[in-house]
């Protein structure tokens, strides 16, 4: 077996496959090693010490929008707290609404009526061609600090108040009863579940699950209104009292323009996705589901829909995603989200390598949760085959 | 004339049928098409009252130059002129020169976006001396186009580096030095920034985002776990985040001796960003070259290298030529986050028009007319994409 030792070292691919990789090391070591000496140097340079410390210390600035109670008298890391229950506010309710917006107008780009079609493209064309923070400048200063000052204001029905300093909708509110009713509401489910499952291992069910399930639920509703004596939720529609506006759901002007500017500019993209998802179903599922005499709705919402969702939803995700990401936008309107804290904060202490490792963890995990969420449903919807 | 050579007897539409066919064929689309024309009819009348009633248009017609070259030195303009004709006359030459031949689009295409540009030329309310800067560019444009259309086959090849020879001149011709008054990057602002950003970061990203992506798709695993790692944690992060890192973080972990501007800062993070995200678009393309390529050119005794410059990757970018194109667009808009880091680009120069004395509140205005700039290019950039996409024969394929 001479031939073997007469092979060339630098033809080894055996070779290469070590050298290469002590290589990249080699080369990576070195220059976080410049990085970190250059670091250690400027920030001696600055008299700034490494650590996270600072994040107890008093943070003395004060925060529009707090969801969880705070005061400038408390520290750094509840300040910080309180940017990621904003960032998180609103990053849950733009992708409800986002997907919401998104999946109506991607269907819209299939109606079979001209007018809808159309109206639909033009909001698509629009919105996705131009900047996000472009579309966020306009939201805040153009639209939502362009309503009249209160006690002037503008009535949608609804009823809907729009005025500069707050934007009031009508909401549910909880009673004091509402963990009960759910309380009960979740062991009627159970019920029913259980009921139905029993009757499947049978021949035939003797009732259809949904007429099992409003049966049991009008009794549940009769017995829990007659003993609680109270409702559900509340419904809370907002009042103009002494040219002020109580009640109902009060959301700041940044809150809703961010919430909208994000969740529309979003919903753009979800309905491409949704429409190329429909699209990818192929014809003849049309064609079949039509000749079973199926109603147009039926066809997209028990035929199309469960196979379109198949290429929608990892798309879907990304772009679930993106809204997380951009949600950090929100600094250029002043509303307090994580960034706009984070941001904050560097400027009052010169941070700069603790903030961005809080920043860069913090989003990482939040789109950790959100792309293993999404893979969890994708999952449950794909094709299962051997 | 005989039976066979008489046309198909014309199918003959009137409006009424159409009607009845588009918009109220079903009860239910009766009812939405007169939903949508009354929120329709409400929305034009709002809008419409607004642009002609209410809006105050001077605070644009007054900032044209402003937006456009920002406070770039007036007495210089000849050269981003200068600029702006060698761009159209190589973009001429690669449209006459790339367009299939005989295809109807693109003749309807020259002629429609001529007679666009003369249009816009003539009508804007601008100083003669622009006017006519702006009707040469559109003839440079005609022109450019019927030579490269004559001399197809001689220009192809030669297209790349004519782009690639271009740019540091025209990069000259902005920043001055070597002969002409240099320019400082503070006074390269509006839509000039914006280009300049767009195009050198993509074009500088492009090469790292190659290297990513083979470096991905490598067989040894130290240098395919770190490639994977960095593209994920920069897909991670929110853009403003990276772009806050190269602000800050690059002037802590670099040289004292070595002090990069603002723009070249945010050029940086871009170019960070967007590597990462084109990565895993020539990644795509990558696992699109049926591996029957690399062994066959491998059979024929070519080296690894080789096989990758000659045989893989030229097929593997044709593929991912619209995703790149996609992300450019994408590229395009995110450049308006650096207003938040005080560049003045097109978004950062809005802002500081908002803060003239005599146009405060005219938000909705100057946001409507820097929305449209942004709208034309990123709309025009993605109907050529669609284009693109159908001319190479790739993609999804109607069936």
């Amino acid at each position: 077996m001479k031939t073997q030792g007469s092979i060339p070292l630098w033809r080894d691919a055996r070779f290469w496959w070590v050298v290469g990789q002590v290589l990249v090391v080699l080369l990576t070591a070195i220059a976080i090693a410049i990085f970190w000496s250059n670091l250690s140097h400027n920030l001696q340079q600055l008299g700034i010490q490494f650590g996270f410390g600072f994040l107890n210390s008093q943070a003395a600035f004060d925060i529009g929008e707090t969801p969880i109670s705070y005061l400038p008298s408390d520290n750094y890391a509840r300040a910080l707290q309180v940017g990621l229950a904003n960032s998180l506010r609103v990053t849950v309710f733009g992708i409800v609404l986002a997907t919401v917006v998104g999946v109506t107008a991607g269907i819209a780009r299939l109606s079979d009526n001209w007018l809808v079609r159309q109206l639909a493209l033009v909001y698509v064309e629009t919105l996705r061609n131009t900047p996000l923070l472009l579309q966020l400048f306009f939201w805040y200063f153009a639209v939502f600090l362009g309503f009249p000052r209160l006690p002037a204001h503008i009535q949608l029905p609804g009823p809907i108040y729009l005025t500069q300093q707050t934007v009031a909708l009508p909401w549910f509110h909880t009673t004091r009863d509402t963990n009960i009713w759910l309380l009960m509401l979740g062991a009627n489910l159970v019920l029913v579940w259980a009921w139905h499952w029993w009757d499947s291992r049978a021949a035939a069910p003797a009732l259809p699950l949904l007429l099992k399930l409003l049966s049991t639920l009008v009794l549940t509703v009769a017995i829990a209104l007659s003993v609680l004596e109270s409702e559900f939720l509340r419904w809370d529609a907002p009042r103009i009292v002494e040219a002020n506006i109580t009640g109902g759901l009060q959301l700041s002007p940044e809150f809703g323009a961010l919430l909208v500017g994000l969740s529309l500019y979003t919903a753009t993209f979800i309905a491409e996705i949704v429409r190329g998802g429909v699209q990818s179903v192929s014809q003849g599922q049309w064609e079949a589901a039509r000749a079973l005499g199926l109603k147009p709705g039926y066809i997209l919402r028990l035929v199309i829909f469960p196979q379109a969702l198949r290429s929608i939803v990892p798309s879907l995700g990304n772009q679930y995603l993106n809204l997380a990401k951009n949600s950090s936008l929100a600094i250029a309107i002043g509303y307090p989200d994580l960034y706009a804290v984070a941001s904050t904060t560097y400027n009052q202490t010169g941070r700069a390598v603790e903030v961005m490792v809080l920043i860069s963890v913090t989003y990482l995990s939040i789109s950790l949760v959100i792309s293993s969420l999404i893979n969890w449903y994708n999952r449950t919807v794909q094709l299962v085959e051997r | 004339m005989t039976l066979d050579d008489a046309p198909p007897p014309a199918l003959s539409i009137t409006p009424w049928h159409w009607l009845r066919r588009n918009l109220f064929n079903t009860w239910y689309n009766s009812l939405l098409t007169l939903v949508c024309l009354w929120l329709l009819f409400q929305v034009l009348q709002a809008v419409l009252g607004w642009v002609f009633t209410q809006a105050q248009w001077t605070v644009v017609q007054t900032n044209l130059r402003l937006f456009f070259i920002g406070r770039y030195p007036p007495n210089l303009a000849w050269r981003i002129w200068l600029v702006l004709g060698t761009v159209v006359g190589l973009a001429g030459l690669s449209w006459g020169s790339l367009a299939p031949p005989r295809s109807p689009w693109f003749k309807r295409g020259v002629s429609i976006v001529t007679a666009i540009a003369l249009g816009v030329a003539i009508l804007l309310p601008l100083p003669l001396p622009p006017r006519l800067w702006l009707g040469a560019i559109v003839l440079l444009l005609f022109g450019s186009f019927g030579l490269g259309k004559r001399f197809a086959t001689l220009l192809k090849p030669q297209l790349v580096w004519a782009w690639l020879g271009a740019f540091p001149i025209l990069l000259w011709l902005i920043g001055g030095g070597l002969g002409l008054r240099s320019v400082s990057t503070n006074l390269w602002n509006g839509l000039l920034l914006t280009m300049l950003l767009a195009t050198t970061s993509i074009v500088l990203a492009f090469p790292f985002s190659v290297l990513l992506a083979l470096g991905r798709q490598s067989n040894l695993p130290v240098v395919r776990w770190f490639c994977t790692l960095f593209v994920e944690i920069v897909r991670g992060l929110p853009l403003i985040g990276i772009l806050f890192l190269a602000q800050v973080m690059l002037p802590l972990i670099l040289p004292v001796e070595l002090r990069l501007d603002r723009l070249l800062r945010a050029i940086a993070g871009l170019v960070l960003f967007n590597a990462a995200y084109l990565a895993e678009n020539v990644r795509a393309g990558l696992q699109a070259v049926p591996r029957g390529q690399s062994e066959a050119a491998r059979a024929l005794g070519l080296n690894p290298l080789l096989v990758l410059w000659l045989i893989v990757l030229p097929q593997a970018l044709r593929v991912v030529i619209p995703a790149i194109v996609g992300q450019f667009i994408s590229l395009f808009k995110d450049t308006s986050l650096l207003s938040i880091f005080a560049l003045v680009e097109l978004t950062g120069i809005a802002r500081s028009v908002l803060a003239q004395p005599q146009f405060l509140g005219r938000y909705a205005e100057v946001y409507l007319f820097v929305g449209l700039i942004y709208w034309v290019f990123c709309y025009s950039m993605s109907i050529a994409s669609r284009r693109l996409e159908r001319h190479l024969g790739i993609g999804h394929k109607r069936t």
